[in-house]
């Protein structure tokens, strides 16, 4: 780690010394670890540490970034210098306004130091008492523990300077016992609140039911838990949730504004300070987080920004900047949808003929205006009859319009669950979505998983 | 970097591992991104470090850094070591790795055309030529035109005498315009969806691409597309050509054959096959015009190297034979189960990653049809190009697919354009179904620079040589319910 002052004095020496018109250095640094299990051994132990440095630069205009994880005083300025040839040989972006000026950041902890008691054999020791509970039960575990420490800072010529330090920790295990699986997961910063008898129990339930029945194809009550809910909710955010997508013409919510498009029991927003999420103070660009209400109950009410779309429309950046150079937009990384007053158990009493789905897999957009998603259920697939869950049922293929299912959302349960989101491919940045579970009277299943 | 490989390799031997190698890797990439006649992107990024393997006493542990010097390799040693040792103590089963001979070795992607020796202008001209001509259509909402360089360079050295250096020069480019209308948009590509194609080749493969000379079709298929009928519903005859094709393979095919997934350690993330070892030799995967080889010596293909990751030579291994599965994807670790050796598809997604099990050129072996005449021999069907959307189970058995655009098939004859067309199937039968695959001249490589998994997760590029197919009895039309 390479801590606050450090870090900053760094960025702010290389952004004093560019010769650009604006300068935004971003400093992100990993040290990481993750262990993956089978349940014949622990098949993948891994161990990182990396920094790297993303220069921005703008002149006029125009805007390059370069990055590089070659952190000598040399490569750094060698990487400056190519930032401002690249920015040179290109015509300029008319759209662009200005990098973001400094906003006050709000001081918030989103480190436990406690993460530094996971040495190798301690995740070892963890793992394996999973796996043993698990085989205890009459099932075989398979899954992956990781924990990291990784810091972001901050600095532009205007004077923004933010520096953030935070702990992340999930694991994820799925029990199975070649007839069914159950998956269940967990994501904190905070290393004590790693509970495994809950864990292992809630994946060995879902694996628990015997051998799986065929329901055809064709329409069903359904009850999505949260980590289906999830899987939807950020669909939403990539599609439609942000200004890009809207000035492009593209989002769902283009022409919507005011207008009710979703039952009034759905409330969905965007929230980096809510601590019952994995807080994020400020964006890529250094711009504190505000919180972004896409549905008030039902009802279409913003899209999130960065600087560089918020210009566009002489607005301010909500706080979404992505790691530059961002083609995908301010797509929201703290998304929540709002509890409603149920208990799962009634919601599930509450089916007549239904499907009970524990999560998605592999889900890809078949129509992105209307969002309509195609993917597969997976892990915990149960037939509901008369109230009661009943069989395990083979897994389904979805073919579906999310927004016409929160159109059709009957009940929402009370709880809520942190499902880990974000990003471990490439640079690390854990986030969470925080969702309920659903009943929706009405989803499409257009095939199912047998051969 | 031979005195910093030499330095671990002799920590490792010191520590009486059973096996350790380390890479050393730098790669560089150049990006630009032009949409709507602006540059929406220009990037260049640096990217080195190094990744240590150690096998010790049964486990294996794993530790990478960006710190390349003397005192940032033994740090990361001592890390792969302690990880390797807490393993040790308490894993039951202890890992085999079978040993292999010695190889020191270069390889280096030939290529004619240097893509960092053009210049950014040069570039940058044929982007925004292609762009300008795109949004001449007046019905075009969103033109892009992108182009990517990847150069990657490793140094791997093993305990056992290997020492391999490589450097692997990637490139690609591609168009798409974008029309937008009362709800609905329209996406239309070339050479291929989802930023273009891609090879193990020089800048001469972007000019090869021509993409400035697709830019008006593209734009004018993609206003036709919001005015088209919808893809009808129902059981039909469905001929994918070469590019959709690739991504058929490469999900259906290329991902059930990875053993390593098959012995379940994708379980938990990418999920398990439907395949078993078992089924070498037995299993009919498909009708007999299926021949797939994965083959890593293709020039230019996208999954073409020198050596993988674990110091094993490029190999071209049959992989169905007229139907039947023949072998597997294997490392040095699970090939023993088989009773074979490796067959060098072990790749990691640079530095800071452990190698995987990764598909190198999965193709499809041309068959003897032209597509005219595959078409002309079709009463009634359609014709489906290029990836829009793709979709696959955990056991990789039921698929669902779309495509930019497609064309009835009336009479041997292609009839209107169609859009949002959907296919979806079952592995084996979809692939039995299969009646006539293309010949050579209609046959190409396609490069998928996408290709996710692992945890941490993992990109690697992959090719698939392709020709369009046919396969009878698909359901088509897949509609999202009343």
């Amino acid at each position: 780690m390479i801590e606050r002052e450090a870090g900053l004095r760094m960025l702010k020496r290389w952004v004093q010394e560019s010769p650009a018109d604006q300068t935004e250095a971003l400093l992100m640094t990993e040290d990481s670890s993750l262990a993956r299990f089978t349940p014949a051994e622990i098949h993948q132990h891994v161990a990182e540490r990396n920094r790297t440095l993303i220069l921005r630069v703008v002149l006029g205009k125009r805007i390059a970034v370069v990055t590089t994880n070659i952190l000598r005083p040399s490569s750094i300025e060698a990487s400056l210098h190519k930032a401002i040839s690249l920015a040179r040989i290109q015509p300029p972006n008319e759209a662009f306004v200005s990098l973001p000026r400094p906003k006050p950041v709000p001081e918030i902890n989103t480190f436990c130091g406690n993460i530094s008691r996971l040495t190798p054999q301690r995740k070892v020791k963890i793992i394996q008492e999973v796996m043993t509970l698990v085989k205890e039960r009459g099932f075989s575990a398979s899954g992956a523990f990781s924990h990291g420490k990784v810091e972001i800072a901050v600095v532009n010529s205007l004077g923004v300077e933010a520096y953030q330090k935070y702990s992340d920790l999930f694991l994820h295990l799925i029990a199975a016992n070649g007839k069914g699986s159950g998956y269940a997961s967990f994501v904190s910063r905070d290393l004590d609140q790693l509970q495994i008898e809950p864990l292992v129990k809630a994946a060995v339930t879902k694996a628990s039911g015997g051998d799986p029945i065929q329901v055809d194809p064709g329409e069903y009550e359904v009850i999505l838990e949260p980590e289906a809910v999830r899987e939807g909710l950020v669909f939403l955010g990539y599609l439609g949730f942000h200004a890009l997508a809207v000035q492009e013409g593209r989002s769902f919510f283009c022409n919507e504004f005011g207008n009710r498009m979703v039952n009034e029991r759905v409330t969905i927003y965007d929230d980096g300070l809510d601590p019952q999420g994995l807080q994020v103070p400020f964006d890529f660009e250094g711009v504190p987080k505000q919180k972004v209400v896409f549905f008030k109950e039902g009802v279409v009410k913003n899209v999130t920004y960065d600087s560089f779309t918020a210009a566009k429309e002489g607005k301010e950046s909500t706080g979404h900047g992505l790691t530059p150079p961002n083609t995908d937009g301010p797509v929201p990384i703290n998304l929540f949808m709002q509890g409603g007053e149920s208990a799962l158990e009634e919601m599930i009493r509450s089916v007549r003929r239904g499907i009970y789905i524990s999560r998605f897999h592999y889900t890809n957009v078949v129509e992105p205006m209307k969002a309509v998603i195609t993917g597969m259920t997976r892990d915990g697939t149960f037939w509901i009859e008369e109230g009661e869950i009943k069989n395990p049922i083979k897994n389904l293929r979805f073919t579906e319009s999310i927004l016409k299912a929160l159109s059709r959302v009957k009940a929402i349960s009370k709880e809520r669950k942190i499902c880990p989101a974000g990003s471990v491919y490439g640079r690390r940045f854990l986030t969470g979505t925080v969702a309920p579970a659903i009943q929706v009277d009405g989803f499409n299943f257009s095939g199912v998983s047998s051969l | 970097m031979k005195g910093f490989v030499e330095n671990i390799l002799n920590l490792a031997n010191l520590k009486k591992v059973n096996y350790a190698d380390i890479r050393i890797v730098r790669r560089q990439v150049e990006e630009i991104a032009v949409k709507n006649g602006s540059v929406e992107a220009l990037s260049w990024n640096e990217d080195f470090g190094f990744g240590i393997r150690v096998l010790f006493q049964g486990a294996w542990g794993f530790a990478c850094s960006s710190k390349v010097d003397k005192r940032g390799m033994e740090s990361a040693f001592s890390r792969a070591w302690e990880i390797a040792r807490a393993g040790a103590e308490t894993q039951g089963k202890k890992i085999s790795f079978p040993p292999a001979s010695p190889v020191v070795a270069r390889y280096q992607t030939p290529i004619s055309v240097d893509p960092f020796n053009v210049s950014l202008e040069t570039k940058l001209k044929l982007l925004l030529e292609a762009d300008a001509a795109i949004r001449r259509n007046k019905k075009v909402k969103i033109s892009e035109a992108f182009m990517g360089v990847y150069q990657t360079e490793k140094t791997f050295g093993s305990t056992e005498g290997s020492l391999i250096e490589q450097e692997i020069m990637e490139c690609g480019a591609g168009i798409s315009a974008t029309t937008i209308d009362r709800g609905e948009v329209q996406v239309r590509s070339y050479p291929n969806s989802f930023r273009g194609n891609f090879a193990t080749r020089g800048y001469e493969w972007i000019e090869e691409l021509k993409i400035r000379d697709h830019a008006e079709r593209v734009a004018e298929e993609a206003g036709q597309l919001i005015s088209a009928k919808p893809c009808p519903s129902g059981i039909t005859t469905l001929i994918l050509d070469g590019s959709q094709l690739a991504l058929q393979v490469h999900e259906s095919i290329g991902h059930p054959i990875e053993l390593d997934r098959i012995l379940g350690t994708e379980a938990s993330y990418a999920g398990t096959s439907f395949l078993k070892p078992e089924m070498i030799g037995a299993f009919q995967y498909g009708s007999d015009q299926l021949n797939i080889e994965a083959d890593a010596t293709f020039p230019g293909g996208l999954g073409t190297f020198g050596f993988d990751d674990e110091g094993m030579k490029a190999q071209r291994v049959p992989i169905i034979s007229r139907g039947k599965l023949v072998n597997l994807l294997t490392s040095r670790e699970t090939a023993p189960l088989l009773g074979k050796e490796s067959n060098g598809t072990m790749r990691a997604d640079g530095w800071n990653r452990l190698p995987l099990i990764r598909m190198t050129n999965i193709n499809l072996e041309p068959g003897e049809w032209t597509l005219e005449r595959m078409i002309a021999d079709t009463k009634e069907g359609l014709f489906l190009s290029t990836n829009r959307s793709w979709s696959i189970d955990d056991k990789r058995i039921n698929f669902q697919f779309g495509t930019e655009i497609g064309w009835e098939i009336k009479a041997g004859k292609l009839g209107p354009m169609v859009k949002n067309a959907t296919y979806t199937g079952i592995t084996p039968q979809f692939w039995s179904s299969c009646d006539a695959v293309a010949n050579r001249d209609h046959w190409q490589m396609w490069g998928t620079p996408n290709c996710g998994k692992g945890e941490p997760g993992q990109v690697a590029h992959v090719g698939h040589g392709t020709a369009p197919a046919r396969f009878r009895n698909v359901r088509v039309g897949v509609r999202q319910g009343p």
